[in-house]
């Protein structure tokens, strides 16, 4: 029997603020346990939580990229559950109908090239918990409160789900942290888990309209993670079921080395967490010009970009891509590109020895001392050649090092091209120096030819065009 | 609709409260008297009021995102009885899973 796959997306993200939701306390990663705790974030009785208007601005400006409808009046409520991370007994966050979102979507590319919708049900805000830590033999967890009431927004797919794969779930994740990134309301660290991807996945059976039983992934580090996980998980329920069994709903953990879910917790019961409305917070009313106001900020999005990169500038689609991956890079290429003859070759010297460069040095491309105008510069003298392939390909270490531009380094090393009329008396030279090779190549052995073109090369100090030596080359042996 | 004991006894394990069969019985028919309360409430007809969740006509405040000073955390580690010194965190029974 054939099974279709679907795949809800659950994800959330720590937003990117000086201070916690509701208190002054810094929000930041690591550093000695319980340094960043408060009345507030510990849940003290008569404390009193406050709004942070950034993360509520990263939330309505995150639903607005993802085509949102923003719910001008918005509430908040207590989800209560007991758990040590939680020192209140309730999580602050929005339940029902009026999150700060609702209704939107987000684009993906599917991987022949078209466009697919994957709709959003809702965009919410609510606070992180704290961090339990555990040591084998210790007998007992330690809490950590600097986590807890960190803004966390959550961020739902539509049910049915749009998702249909792995590598959409994967493609969904990738593109929704560039959103995310490009928007700077969050850091998208998935390997420290300030963006958690937790896809839900179900099979059923081809045509049938009834949804399979789903179960939740979660500790997924990486796209590569995503991806590897809901194929893993779709083919266990495939696999379950036809053996005429059924799925146990729960958590399903992923072991990354060995490339397998396992079952961390059973859903024995529907967890009832008495949402009411949180009595210590009024609800936000929003009004239509300060939703404009926040409109405006929103940038073009990492998939429009790639796809005006490919149209505007000619770059192949894996090209486009790498460059709008995020703004900085793709404004670089963009600074560069302009007015050089082709801008894939400045897309090339980017991907290529650019990034090599920048890898080595631990710095992004668009950082390092080569500027934008100095690649450009570099490629216009290769167009004009002025100077080779190769020698950019030497000068371009010269520039990182030094900061330099392309020509004065030209200038201050005398590069410049083997003329036709020099190479032709060097091809000359080097005819007469090698009688015995030029008689084989008379002879027929063809293959000759490429020692007398190395030592043309080398006679030339790798600054002659190859084109020109070849056609000189092969003129003056026809002579003889 | 009234609760039975074993629906008092739910919303209080929902609450980690371990009641007695003295105190379910006790709290029954107090929790019924409460519902019949909300009960009347019900009978009005609220079809034009919009729902409610605050009943103080003010408009929330959105503080600036910017850091105050947090606690000493010698200060918040002494709120437990129960502190591992050398991690600096809160003792809890052991959490199994994430
Ligand atoms: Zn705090």
């Amino acid at each position: 029997m054939e099974y279709e796959v679907s795949v809800g997306m659950e994800c959330h993200a720590e937003l990117l603020t000086n201070s916690k939701m509701f208190c002054g306390c810094e929000n930041a990663f690591g550093g000695d346990a319980n340094t960043r705790t408060c009345p507030v974030c510990l849940g003290l009785p008569g404390s009193l939580p406050v709004f942070n208007k950034a993360a509520v601005e990263h939330v309505i400006r995150t639903a607005l990229a993802l085509n949102c409808e923003i719910s001008m009046h918005t509430i908040f409520h207590r989800k209560n559950y007991f758990y040590p991370d939680l020192p209140k007994g309730y999580q602050i966050s929005q339940y029902g109908q009026t999150p700060i979102g609702i209704n939107g979507y987000l684009e993906i590319e599917t991987p022949e090239g078209a466009i697919k919708k994957i709709h959003i049900t809702r965009v919410h805000l609510e606070e992180d918990t704290g961090k339990s830590i555990h040591i084998d033999g210790l007998g007992y967890s330690v809490m950590d409160y600097n986590r807890s009431g960190v803004p966390l927004m959550e961020i739902v797919t539509e049910f049915p789900p749009d998702v249909q794969s792995g590598e959409e779930a994967a493609q969904y994740a990738e593109n929704l942290r560039s959103v995310l990134l490009y928007l700077g309301v969050s850091d998208g660290r998935m390997e420290q888990g300030s963006l958690r991807v937790e896809p839900n996945p179900s099979v059923r059976p081809e045509g049938s309209e009834k949804y399979g039983v789903k179960t939740e992934l979660k500790n997924l580090n990486s796209f590569r993670a995503v991806r590897l996980g809901v194929e893993y998980e779709a083919a266990r329920h495939v696999e379950v079921l036809e053996s005429g069994g059924v799925i146990v709903q729960g958590t399903y953990g992923w072991n990354d080395e060995k490339g397998e879910t396992f079952l961390q917790r059973p859903k024995e019961f529907e967890q009832e967490y008495r949402y009411f409305p949180e009595p210590d917070l009024i609800p936000i009313d929003f009004d239509e010009d300060y939703i404009e106001r926040l409109r405006v900020t929103i940038p073009e999005l990492p998939l429009a970009k790639k796809r005006r990169l490919m149209e505007q500038y000619g770059l192949p689609s894996s090209d486009a891509a790498l460059l709008a991956q995020d703004q900085a890079s793709a404004a670089y290429f963009e600074k560069a590109a302009k007015s050089a003859g082709d801008p894939r070759a400045v897309a090339n010297w980017m991907s290529g020895d650019l990034t090599r460069l920048a890898n080595a040095a631990n710095t992004p491309v668009y950082a390092t001392p080569i500027t934008a105008e100095n690649l450009r510069e570099l490629v216009t003298l290769i167009e004009k050649g002025t100077i080779t392939g190769k020698i950019a390909k030497s000068l371009i270490e010269d520039m990182f090092t030094t900061g330099k531009t392309a020509s004065a380094l030209v200038a201050e090393k005398g590069l410049k091209v083997t003329g036709a009329d020099e190479a032709l008396s060097i091809v000359q030279k080097v005819i007469a120096a090698n009688p015995d090779v030029v008689a084989k190549i008379k002879a027929g052995n063809e293959k000759s030819a490429g020692f007398l073109v190395g030592q043309i090369m080398k006679e030339a100090k790798g600054q002659a065009r190859p084109d020109d030596v070849n056609r000189l080359l092969k003129e003056e042996l026809d002579k003889l | 609709m009234a609760l039975t004991p074993d629906d008092v006894r739910k919303v209080g394990s929902l609450a980690r409260l371990a009641l007695s069969d003295n105190e379910i019985a006790r709290l029954t028919p107090q929790l019924n008297d409460l519902l019949a309360q909300f009960a009347r409430l019900q009978e009005l007809n609220t079809d034009d009021v919009p729902p409610t969740s605050h009943a103080v006509p003010v408009k929330a405040l959105l503080r600036e995102d910017v850091t105050a000073p947090s606690l000493p955390r010698e200060e918040v580690l002494r709120l437990s009885p129960h502190v591992d010194e050398y991690i600096g965190g809160f003792i809890v029974p052991q959490v199994i899973g994430e």
